[in-house]
């Protein structure tokens, strides 16, 4: 039983080490810059036709 | 492959297929693509070749008008060009000796106009207004001259 | 907490040893010259930036358009080609062990074929008998000595990718089955598509010579445009190779971090490679004589180029979130905060990876088809070009100088250098962000690239470009003033700083990591297939611009 709280912490811990929702919440950022510029300039080129 | 990673690549590449799509209906089934002229001319013969030999404003229908134009280091001939608000207007040119470009600042009308070939641009002006036209491929020393006006009444 | 020297020797001969002496001094040659060509480039720049905005008229003997185009000449060709091949000579060296003493001739060759045809090309360009820009488009003609002198620097590139070859195909020679150090995969990768890349802008250089000199009466127009944009375009993919080749191998060890993955690194490296060419028709949208079915096939591959580059986003982001939570940083972003911001190092890099947002956001814009009339030969392709080159390629270059410029010149780097190259990044970051922003918003205006000061008679349209212009001119201003602490700060590294060993920072895989397979060094396999999209892309419309030539044009010389 005490193996058994001494593992779960340290799993937590490693877990979290390897983690890459930050990574991901990072490049769906970018993606969403990469869509919001090139709509911008979309409009504009509809606004101009 | 990291799950994350997999979704992300998905995702990306869902991104720059659907703009692909979205220039692609436009371009191929609406017609909205870039300026492609296909016909060819002598680039040393351009005052005799018709209808370069009489570049001007032409009415060609109901609020529908073609300028043949050409241009050179470091005019463009017609260089008064009125049209009324609402009119479709074609320009059909050529460079009579470098390559030049086509900008009417403000629109979408923006094309390369290369001797030795013809390139034509579509554009309805529907506000009236004095639009600033100017070459914005460099040409030479007096490249920052080269410009006119259309006055879209 | 030294160890004694027989151990290092046993564990790692390349630490103990530092860089091959013989070696370095390629290096250090090749920086030296790529910065004193930094520092009249970047001169160049602000005469043009400070006559755009009206606040400064040029002299008769030294106009607007040979400014501009030696200002394009020398930073995009020569500084950027001299700068690469000493650093990548000296990583190259590093990681295979030091270069074959053939393979050093080569590069000195290549050096002296390339500063002889700079000579050439920049006295045409004083004697305004070259104010063609860096793009030279016919029938635009040249004085024939122009052209030569581009070919000089062009065999030279070539006589140090050569070098490279050969030097790569010996160490496989030596070590069969084994896959090649990264950085060494990189520099393959690199002078490959440099080569091929070139290989068009060759062909129509061998035809311009003849016809400047009046030996053939005309040429053709949209040949020679296409084959000159087929290197334009890989060009500015060789500079993003070379500066993924620091963020994959060396920004990892700089922050005490690891590689994400060795394979996937060599995949974007195979990708970039064999994509990259058949692009080159997004340069050319508008042209006439095109259709538009191959234009939109070329938009597909730009469009499909930005992959890897997303890919790589991924991956450094990984990079930095795993290195970060291992210094403590907890929940979605804290890892982000952890990272060494005080270290130039790291400072340089991280900046120009986060530019290539915004820059590689604008290209996909300008690739997208009927968008690119919105901007084409506006003042917004000049805020694009400035970032993706300026910043992300550019500051990673100078990024790499405080740890490259020590270790080949046995100095090490000091806190006092580390804080004026942080300052030195903050220049050049607000100084692009001004100039490049502003680009690219009066671009969308109108306001039209490559012309000097002009307001096109007063009308309002062009009037309402000029405050933009001021904040340009302005922007331009801070960057001479970030290139002339940069050249500092390089020569007073490479001959003042104490002196001392630094590692050329190689970054090591996670533990259990999977490993790289044998197959990503199928170099001719990827040649092949390089060859064969190429093909796919330009054989049809060249045909077609040969087959269905109008009479071509003679040289005209309009300035």
């Amino acid at each position: 039983m005490e193996d058994v709280k001494k593992n779960v912490p340290e799993q937590e811990h490693n877990e979290d080490e390897k983690s890459l929702k930050g990574t991901f919440a990072s490049v769906m950022l970018l993606a969403g810059f990469l869509i919001a510029s090139w709509a911008g300039v979309f409009l504009l080129f509809m606004d101009r036709v | 492959m990291h799950r994350l990673e997999e979704i992300w690549l998905s995702v990306s590449a869902g991104v720059l297929v659907l703009f692909m799509v979205i220039v692609g209906y436009q371009a191929f089934a609406l017609g909205m693509g870039p300026p492609s002229h296909q016909e060819t001319i002598d680039p040393q013969k351009v005052d005799e070749t018709e209808p370069f030999d009489e570049p001007g404003v032409y009415e060609t229908g109901e609020n529908e008008y073609e300028v043949v134009m050409t241009l050179q280091a470091f005019s463009f001939t017609p260089n008064e060009i009125e049209v009324p608000a609402g009119a479709e207007v074609t320009f059909t040119m050529t460079s009579k000796d470098v390559t030049h470009g086509f900008q009417v600042a403000g629109t979408n009308i923006n094309a390369m106009v290369m001797p030795g070939h013809i390139q034509k641009i579509t554009h309805t002006f529907k506000e009236p207004g004095n639009y600033l036209v100017l070459c914005n491929e460099y040409c030479g020393t007096g490249h920052q001259l080269m410009s006119t006006e259309i006055m879209v009444k | 907490m030294a160890k004694p020297l027989k151990e290092i020797i046993k564990d790692d001969p390349k630490k103990a040893l530092g860089v091959n002496p013989e070696d370095a001094k390629i290096s250090k040659v090749y920086i030296s010259v790529a910065f004193i060509t930094l520092l009249i480039g970047g001169l160049l720049g602000l005469l043009q930036g400070l006559e755009r905005g009206g606040l400064l008229q040029l002299p008769s003997w030294l106009n607007y358009y040979q400014v501009l185009t030696a200002h394009g000449v020398l930073l995009i060709l020569i500084f950027t080609a001299t700068f690469s091949i000493g650093y990548l000579y000296a990583g190259f060296s590093h990681t295979i062990g030091g270069l074959l003493p053939k393979v050093r001739k080569m590069a000195w060759t290549g050096l002296g074929l390339m500063l002889f045809g700079t000579a050439l090309v920049v006295a045409t360009i004083v004697m305004n008998e070259a104010s063609v820009l860096y793009t030279f488009y016919p029938p635009m003609a040249a004085s024939p000595i122009f052209y030569i002198g581009l070919v000089f620097v062009v065999l030279g590139i070539w006589s140090c990718a050569f070098g490279v070859f050969i030097n790569y195909n010996h160490w496989r020679k030596n070590h069969k089955g084994e896959v090649t150090p990264l950085f060494a995969f990189f520099t393959m990768g690199i002078f490959i598509l440099w080569f091929f890349g070139s290989l068009g802008v060759t062909v129509e250089v061998f035809m311009l010579i003849p016809w400047s000199m009046g030996l053939t009466e005309t040429i053709n127009v949209m040949v020679s445009r296409t084959l000159f944009w087929s290197f334009g375009h890989t060009l500015v993919n060789v500079w993003y190779l070379i500066a993924t080749s620091a963020w994959y191998v060396a920004v990892p060890k700089l922050i005490d971090g690891k590689v994400f993955s060795d394979k996937l690194a060599r995949v974007v490296v195979i990708l970039l490679v064999i994509l990259n060419i058949p692009g080159g028709f997004h340069h050319q949208i508008i042209d006439p004589g095109i259709s538009e079915t191959v234009k939109f096939l070329h938009v597909f591959m730009s469009v499909a180029i930005a992959f890897p580059s997303l890919m790589t986003a991924f991956a450094m982001f990984a990079v930095f979130e795993r290195a970060g939570r291992k210094k403590g940083g907890k929940g979605l972003f804290g890892w982000f905060k952890k990272l060494p911001w005080g270290d130039v190092r790291f400072l340089a890099p991280m900046i120009a990876m986060i530019a290539f947002i915004p820059g590689g956001a604008g290209g996909l814009i300008n690739t997208s088809n009927q968008m690119n009339q919105v901007v084409h030969n506006t003042l917004w392709v000049v805020g694009h070009f400035h970032i993706t080159v300026g910043v992300t390629v550019v500051l990673t270059f100078f990024g790499i100088c405080y740890w490259l410029i020590p270790y080949i010149s046995k100095r090490k780097l000091t806190p006092q250098m580390n804080r004026l190259g942080i300052i030195q990044t903050i220049v050049w970051t607000v100084g692009m962000l001004l100039m490049s922003g502003s680009q690219h918003l009066v671009g969308l205006l109108g306001d039209p690239r490559r012309t000097s000061y002009t307001t096109y008679g007063e009308h309002e349209t062009a009037l309402s470009w000029i405050p933009y212009e001021y904040v340009m001119a302005f922007g331009a201003t801070l960057l001479l003033v970030g290139v002339i602490i940069q050249v500092y700060a390089v020569f007073n590294m490479m001959f003042f700083a104490p002196k001392g060993e630094t590692e050329f920072p190689v970054g090591e895989e996670e533990a259990g990591a999977e490993k790289t397979p044998f197959w990503t060094e199928r170099w001719s396999l990827w040649i092949i297939l390089l060859l064969m999209v190429v093909a796919m892309a330009y054989v049809v419309p060249i045909v077609d611009f040969v087959v269905n030539a109008p009479p071509g044009s003679p040289p005209i010389k309009t300035w």
